[in-house]
């Protein structure tokens, strides 16, 4: 039975459709203390005094904990691999608040009425400061977001508090300066992103409990359970060794829960209580005081030949990362590392800036990493340059763009956080995915614009985009296979699952290796007391990374059942052959089915367990590739604009899952969209979030979402499982580059501020009219 | 207070505050198929089926019910199965956290609607909002289910 590269459905989509309890809350202890978190309403303020009496009692309440209540340990939150290149800038609670949301104290109660109550009760002597508010000029401004003396860099990310700057960044190759004098035509502006919110459906959930061995039990909604554990343990210093971090179903992640969040809570609420505990945000929480995606500045510099061939790029970027720095130099990073080696037969390049520190909500990890920010600006871009050349720009595109067997220096001297990996892209089927995306829009019908109905037009974009294969040397995975009884198989793994469908397709590997079906296959996951480590969900990893330590493990145990089924028929390893069920020589004589010989190993001879494990860690990180496409349509009489059609070819390899790729794909284009179109985030003056919940802070709906065209190349990478590369997060590249050359394509107004608004389309065309009307 | 609810067709009398809400109340008593999502009634994932049809469990307060017939996904565990294949075959679910309550809805929609539209569909769909999908997998997956349905 095939396994791989087969559109099966995942393995526990019926039971959460049916409703079977399974996700964090569910699983909570029926008493658990409910938690709540007092918030500040302020956005930079030190807490002159805070008098919990009051609040602690109220009959019912439990606990109230304050910055007085934790040794001063400077952690991250970031979800990363140790020693982490996020600065350590955070403490559980602290006696500076800065931004509003951020937790001032908390509260463990009988009942949500009585902790929201004693929340009330808690008063709070703040001494309010001067916010920074606006990223463009909190480098060196005389407000000092970080001022504490224990707060440090892991190593040096160019931590500058004093400067309010978290990390920095530069690199270069060859001499841009020189470069873009000789060039014929350049191209320069800048480009602005804005801090999109994840709104995965399950807020951000955690509980707690001390299980009858003494020893703290959380659950979590989390993408890094491993990380969790470590950072929990490093912040409350509490062994490691008392923790135990479960992952269970998980309502979506986007990266907004690869940062630990209410973990902290529920765990310290638990270790002095005793008692069971358990904390949901609520949704104005998970907007305000979770992370977002990094909002980010970009200088883009472009030069190239009159012949259309690129000959530079210059990029300079400042990033906000709000109060806190978690990811704030590799999210950074990536904006380059995951953009810049599209166009590799540049002579020079550059790019570089700082990530700094503001008093908003704070930026962690989010799909895209960085590279949609990147993208954005860079391939907008190259279709101004295009413009300027006068050039086609799938033509320039196709002209300049990284092909199969090249390399770029920037995989060398860019990687995450640290310097990166020499490689050369052996699968990369960027140019097929050009043309096909080309022929499947129609765009020779269509290019640049095509007028519609009324005061509409349509018009066309595109852009490419590659992402990377989880990072090298640095993240592992690995996996266990037991043999039970009767020839089924258990499959334990780190992996973690957060609904983007990893159990279902490393079960499939692991089916694979040893030809068996996939329900003879048991997953389980994510648990650090039971499952061999893993980094967990993010950079794109679990298909490559965690895929290949499926297949280790995997090949280890198809060793192992050859051994015992020689040894049981009495013959040579060399003379048996396995088809998954039954073990035999080459003449037929001999044979016994793997269930006899489970059945054999279990209770009658050589009896034994037969466990096999492995572990994998990357030596390169194949990028993902893909041409996105889109129509738009653009009311000029209101600026609104719509997506007719969002058409995808990618290049992940061969899919292990063609219909969970599938599903990737486009769930990734719709946020990309969202992003481009929707997603709007306000601040007031004061510097709380306007855009605090779901009616105001607009996701798309199935009405915005209505046509996408999905396609995957036909691409094999020799390093990945089963020829596969990740697909998790390639798909949310391309909507704002593409939407925004779609749109200049038909009304010739260039946004360079994300979202999008249907105000910024209209008041470009306007001002284009009275252009032409000058003229 | 005491309220009486008939939830997946048994009589039941339940224990509530007066301003709580459905959502509260459901999964107190362990109704875990109701999720909470936005508290605004925004996101559809804490959707019951009041008399047959779709409501916001979280703005719906429990004494309000009274008297009522509520549904949740562990009421139609038949039917829940069912689109989950659908869905299964077009790679449409992925976290899964918003599916009981699409179901439900999907349910609803499909005693209400006779052989509707695209449109239709994702017009009584809108409140049902998704983050991973992108709609469109669970489009195809809802046109089969009806096609081999109704």
């Amino acid at each position: 039975m095939k396994n791989v590269n087969r559109g099966l459905p995942s393995i526990d989509g019926k039971g959460l459709m049916m409703g079977i309890p399974a996700y964090t809350d569910d699983l909570a202890d029926a008493n658990s203390l409910i938690i709540k978190v007092l918030r500040s309403p302020h956005p930079f303020a030190k807490i002159n005094k805070i008098d919990t009496n009051r609040a602690s009692e109220i009959n019912g309440v439990e606990c109230v904990l304050t910055y007085k209540d934790f040794k001063r340990i400077p952690i991250t939150r970031a979800g990363q691999g140790y020693p982490e290149p996020s600065p350590h800038d955070k403490f559980i609670l602290d006696n500076y608040v800065r931004y509003i949301g951020d937790e001032v104290a908390v509260v463990a109660a009988v009942d949500l009425q009585t902790a929201e109550k004693a929340i009330k009760l808690i008063e709070v002597d703040y001494k309010v400061l001067e916010p920074v508010l606006d990223f463009e000029v909190a480098y060196d401004n005389k407000t000092i977001i970080h001022d504490e003396p224990e707060i440090h860099e892991m190593f040096p990310i160019g931590f500058e508090p004093k400067k309010n700057v978290a990390a920095a960044y530069d690199m270069h190759v060859g001499n841009i300066d020189e470069t873009l004098k000789n060039c014929d035509v350049v191209y320069e502006a800048s480009f602005y992103t804005q801090a999109q919110a994840h709104v995965m459906m399950e807020p951000h959930t955690a509980n707690a409990r001390i299980d009858c061995y003494g020893r703290l039990v959380i659950y979590s909604s989390t993408q890094t359970p491993y990380h969790v554990r470590r950072i929990i343990s490093q912040a409350l210093q509490y062994p490691l060794s008392k923790i135990r971090v479960i992952k269970p179903r998980v309502g979506g992640g986007f990266g907004g829960k690869q940062c630990i969040h209410g973990e902290f809570f529920v765990s310290a609420v638990t270790l002095k209580t005793g008692k069971p505990s358990k904390l949901v945000y609520t949704r104005k929480e998970v907007f305000e005081s979770s992370f977002s995606r990094h909002p980010m500045r970009f200088d883009v510099k472009l030069g190239a030949t009159k012949k259309g061939i690129l000959k530079g790029i210059d990029v300079s970027v400042l990033s906000d990362t709000g109060a806190y720095g978690e990811h704030a130099l590799t999210v950074f990073m990536v904006a380059g590392a995951k953009v810049l080696p599209l166009y590799n037969k540049v002579d020079a390049v550059r790019f570089g800036g700082k990530v700094v520190y503001t008093n908003h909500t704070p930026a962690g990890a989010f799909r895209g990493y960085g590279a949609i920010q990147g993208n954005y600006a860079l391939e907008s871009a190259i279709d101004m340059l295009c413009e300027k050349l006068s050039i086609d720009p799938i033509i320039f595109r196709e002209k300049n763009m990284i092909k199969e067997g090249e390399s770029s220096p920037i995989f060398k001297i860019m990687g995450e956080g640290t310097e990166g990996i020499e490689m050369n892209v052996e699968s990369c089927k960027l140019d097929y995915c050009v043309k096909r995306g080309h022929e499947l829009i129609n765009w020779k019908d269509k290019y640049p614009f095509v007028n519609g109905e009324n005061s509409k037009v349509r018009g066309v974009g595109m852009a490419i985009a590659m992402q990377g294969s989880g990072i090298p040397y640095i993240d592992m995975a690995s996996a266990m296979i037991k043999l039970n009884d009767d020839g089924f198989y258990n499959l334990i793994i780190g992996a973690t699952d957060i609904g983007q469908g990893s159990d279902t397709i490393l079960a499939q590997i692991a089916a694979e290796v040893l030809e068996t079906d996939l329900d003879k296959m048991i997953v389980y996951s994510s648990d650090t007391d039971l499952a061999p480590f893993d980094c967990g969900a993010y950079a794109s990893s679990t298909t490559y990374v965690s895929g290949n330590a499926v297949v280790k493990a995997a090949k280890n145990m198809r060793k192992m059942l050859i051994k015992e089924g020689a040894r049981s028929l009495d013959v040579k390893e060399e003379e048996i052959i396995f088809d998954g069920v039954l073990f035999q020589t080459e003449d037929g004589k001999k044979s016994i089915t793997l269930s006899e010989l489970s059945n054999r190993l279990f209770y009658s001879e050589d009896q034994q367990q037969l466990v096999a494990t492995n572990s994998y860690v990357g030596t390169k990180s194949p990028p993902p590739f893909m041409a996105g496409y889109v129509e738009v349509e653009v009311d000029t009489e209101t600026g609104v604009v719509k997506v007719i059609d969002y058409t995808a070819v990618v290049d992940c390899g061969t899919t292990i899952n063609p219909l969970l790729a599938l599903g990737q794909v486009e769930g990734a284009l719709a946020q990309g969209i969202g992003m481009t179109l929707y997603e709007e985030v306000l601040y007031n003056q004061k510097g709380g979030l306007i855009t605090n919940n779901l009616m105001t802070y607009r996701i798309p709906t199935r009405k915005e979402i209505t046509n996408m065209n999905v396609e995957f190349a036909d691409s094999y990478e020799e390093t990945g499982p089963y020829g596969a590369k990740s697909v998790g997060e390639i798909g949310i590249d391309t909507p704002p580059a593409a939407i925004c050359n779609a749109i200049y394509n038909a009304v010739g107004v260039r946004i360079q501020s994300l979202p999008v608004t249907a105000e910024n389309v209209l008041m470009g065309i306007l001002k284009n009219k009275e252009k032409r009307n000058e003229k | 207070m005491k309220i009486q609810l008939i939830i997946n067709g048994y009589k039941k009398e339940l224990e509530v505050r007066p301003d709580e809400y459905l959502l509260d109340t459901l999964r107190n008593y362990n109704y875990l198929s109701v999720k909470r999502g936005c508290d605004s009634s925004s996101c559809g994932v804490c959707t019951v089926l009041l008399d047959g049809s779709p409501i916001a469990s979280c703005s719906y307060l429990s004494i309000k019910a009274s008297g009522h017939e509520i549904t949740t996904a562990e009421g139609i565990q038949k039917e829940a199965a069912q689109i989950s294949t659908y869905f299964g075959n077009e790679g449409a679910d992925q976290c899964g956290f918003c599916n009981p309550a699409l179901a439900l809805t999907v349910y609803a929609m499909k005693r209400e609607l006779s052989n509707p539209t695209d449109e239709e569909i994702r017009d009584y769909l809108v409140g049902n909002l998704c983050r991973c999908s992108g709609y469109v997998g669970q489009q195809r997956a809802i046109r089969a289910y009806l096609e081999d349905t109704l």
